[in-house]
């Protein structure tokens, strides 16, 4: 009697293991397929936003820097200055207020000042700022 | 576990499928082998359903990323190969199993009263399953596919009368564009995949409603008297239908990993037709039979009357049952069983002749 307990448990525990472990073998690579592969594209390191004449004092404007927006700014006193243009918040994309003479983010009512420091609202760090060079008209935005 | 279910019981009452489970039984006979194709075709179709929604998260069906899409998935995605390749072969092995399947029931004359609606929605899902065929290859949107749907809805447009129409509403124009790939699409994930659910939910119905048929000399048997061994469906059957599917699992990861399906060049619609252009084998006994029809019989277009001969023997498929009154009276009907014979030669002939041709 107890031996063929003992068996019935061994072949249960060997039918038991079998399906876990096709479970496993289906899971894994499903698993991983689920995981987007990372993007070869390289970071940008350098472009040209746009032409110096086109940026008017106290104004900004989005410009594509790679896969994500920077922010050109020519500051009241001509001055021009770059961010990446995502909130440090929630990944909104950010403008630039002429009234105010700040960077606004509209998704939360977060403002940065002309050097990207949060003045208000709920982003919790400054805006990575970025390079600004000028090769002839053209304004030449780098990562640091 | 049991206090779980002890839990779900006092509020549902379980009592049913409690009942459904402890009575379900197989009939143990010479024939019961047969019993196994249907539940590897559904075993099949659930492949298809979870790999296909794992392809839908990289997919983009769209003439100009349809291809990079996919290509993405093999090459970049991790075990995307796996699933592509999972997806494409589960596919071929499903309409061959749900082509035995059929025939199978075919010669055992299991479609006779009562079972004849039975019958009818297995006949519509081996259709919808050629349907889920012919607009999955397009999807790659590869040379070969592209060329193939081109013929393929060429075949549709050769119906007499309707077929302008149908070729339009197929191609979503008068070409095979980015507006086929779009409609094919929606048909391929949204529209055959609910006719289907429904289907396959009707078609388990009548079969758990009536329990499986046996042989008609075993039937004969039992009124005369005799008796009927059972096996328990749980866990008894079901312990035996999971290892079929364990030896499909393991064929398909074969199939997959050794014989990985090719991706080919992106379509081109301004391309010359490369040579070797076929369907997929389930459709080679057609398209070969249409190749050798000639232009013109009694002064109707050869291709015409093809179609129209196709068309007229799926409907005669699925009323089957209704035409063979010998069977619905447990007499034997050597009549269907010969047709179905000579249907099944000239499948296959045809299908080895159509391989070898191309």
């Amino acid at each position: 009697m107890s031996s063929a307990f003992n068996r019935r448990r061994f072949l249960d525990a060997i039918l038991g293991a079998g399906f876990i472990s096709t479970i496993a073998a289906v899971a894994y690579p499903v698993w991983r397929y689920l995981i987007p592969p990372v993007s070869g594209e390289p970071a940008t390191q350098s472009v040209v936003a746009a032409q110096a004449s086109q940026v008017k004092p106290n104004s900004g404007l989005v410009f594509k820097f790679g896969s994500k927006p920077g922010l050109l700014v020519r500051t009241p006193d001509g001055e021009l200055q770059a961010f990446n243009a995502v909130c440090t918040h929630l990944d909104c994309t950010v403008q630039y207020k002429p009234d105010t003479s700040q960077i606004w983010c509209a998704c939360h009512n977060g403002t940065y000042d002309l050097q990207g420091n949060v003045v208000s609202g709920p982003p919790p760090r400054p805006l990575e700022r970025l390079v600004v060079n000028q090769r002839g008209d053209e304004v030449v935005v780098s990562r640091t | 576990m049991s206090q779980i279910i002890d839990w779900v019981d006092e509020r549902l009452d379980l009592s049913g499928i409690r009942h459904f489970i402890a009575e379900k039984g197989v009939p143990i006979h010479t024939q019961k082998i047969w019993y196994y194709l249907g539940g590897v075709t559904l075993f099949l179709f659930m492949v298809q359903v979870a790999s296909g929604i794992l392809l839908l998260l990289y997919y983009r069906p769209s003439a100009s990323e349809a291809y990079e899409s996919v290509q993405f998935i093999v090459t970049q995605v991790e075990f995307g190969w796996l699933i592509r390749n999972i997806h494409s072969w589960s596919a071929n092995l499903l309409i061959l199993a749900a082509f035995a399947h059929l025939f199978s029931v075919f010669f055992l004359k299991s479609y006779r009263q009562p079972r004849e609606l039975t019958w009818i929605s297995g006949a519509l899902l081996l259709f919808l399953m050629l349907g889920f065929g012919f607009s999955g290859y397009l999807l790659p949107w590869n040379e070969l596919a592209f060329f193939a749907t081109k013929v393929g809805t060429g075949i549709a447009g050769a119906v007499p009368f309707v077929g302008r129409g149908m070729l339009r509403f197929l191609r979503g124009g008068d070409d095979v564009t980015g507006a086929t790939l779009s409609r094919f699409y929606a048909l391929h994930v949204a529209i055959l995949p609910a006719m289907t659910t429904v289907l396959v939910a009707l078609h388990l119905l009548f079969v758990q409603r009536q329990g499986m048929s046996v042989p008609m000399k075993e039937a004969r048997r039992l009124r005369a008297g005799g008796f009927q061994k059972q096996m328990p469906f749980f866990p008894d059957y079901i312990l035996r239908d999971v290892l079929v599917w364990y030896v499909a699992i393991a064929l398909l990861a074969a199939l997959a990993a050794f014989y990985p399906w090719e991706l080919g060049r992106k379509a081109d619609p301004f391309a010359a037709v490369p040579a070797g252009i076929r369907p997929e084998w389930y459709f080679l006994a057609m398209f070969h039979t249409l190749k050798l029809l000639p232009s013109h019989i009694l002064g109707f277009e050869g291709e015409r009357l093809g179609v129209l001969a196709f068309g007229l023997a799926a409907a005669l498929l699925v009323v089957v049952p209704f035409l063979d009154r010998r069977a619905s009276r447990e007499e034997s009907s050597p009549w269907f069983t010969t047709v179905g014979l000579a249907a099944l030669l000239y499948f296959v002939a045809f299908t080895i002749i159509g391989y070898l041709a191309s």
